[in-house]
């Protein structure tokens, strides 16, 4: 019965993947697309959670923390390079 | 029934709530109007449900596997941080670099400040 509630989750978490994937497409601006894609790179992060649940394995706990970090990384550097071009600024001398 | 099977369903209704509410941030993704109610809806949504997934994940491996999983709970704490501050970031770079409000909001206070100080 635990399995039925676990598979319905994953199936509706990659729907949701699936109409992000729409915005990302369609989105008329850049940050439209950007933040399409956060938001995928957090539901990658529960489908993650919800096949280590299916699965009833510890492995796949690293890849949790590791997609968590990376969308954070990219989000801020796509945000920074939106606003001013750089991504890292040189020094001024 | 016993505490496993118990706390088995709780942890199944945990995380079915988490999908849903991740579902419910993709619609507001698609059926929203410009840039900014859109990132209010898949900042927020989408935070609050992948910290149910994985708060249903941490009770299923406390309780059934007996195994109090430290990277979950950094994975709870840094999503929780990091996930507004992003959503954040990329509202601010969009309406820097000049991504118009929907023509029906009727607020925007950024633009007169900027346009006092007259600077960028």
């Amino acid at each position: 019965m635990i399995n039925i509630l676990l598979n319905t989750s994953a199936v509706i978490i990659s729907i949701s993947i699936f109409v992000g994937l729409y915005r990302v497409v369609k989105g008329p601006s850049m940050p439209d697309r950007v933040i399409a894609l956060d938001m995928i790179g957090i539901n990658l992060i529960s489908l993650v959670a919800v096949v280590s649940l299916i699965l009833e394995t510890t492995a796949f706990l690293e890849v949790v923390l590791l997609l968590g970090i990376l969308a954070f990384i990219g989000t801020v550097a796509f945000a920074k390079f939106i606003e001013k071009g750089v991504v890292i600024e040189r020094k001024r001398d | 029934m016993s505490v496993n099977e118990i706390s088995s369903w709780i942890v199944g209704i945990i995380v079915l709530i988490g999908a849903i509410l991740s579902l419910v941030s993709a619609v507001g993704l698609v059926r929203l109007p410009d840039i900014y109610t859109r990132s209010h809806a898949a900042t927020k949504a989408a935070t609050l449900s992948v910290m149910l997934v994985l708060l249903g994940t941490f009770l299923f491996f406390a309780v059934i596997e007996d195994l109090v999983s430290a990277r979950i709970l950094l994975g709870i704490v840094f999503v929780f941080i990091t996930a507004p501050v992003g959503g954040h970031l990329i509202s601010r770079a969009a309406y820097h670099s000049g991504v118009s409000l929907w023509d029906r909001s009727t607020q925007d206070q950024l633009h007169a400040k900027k346009k006092k100080h007259g600077s960028s």
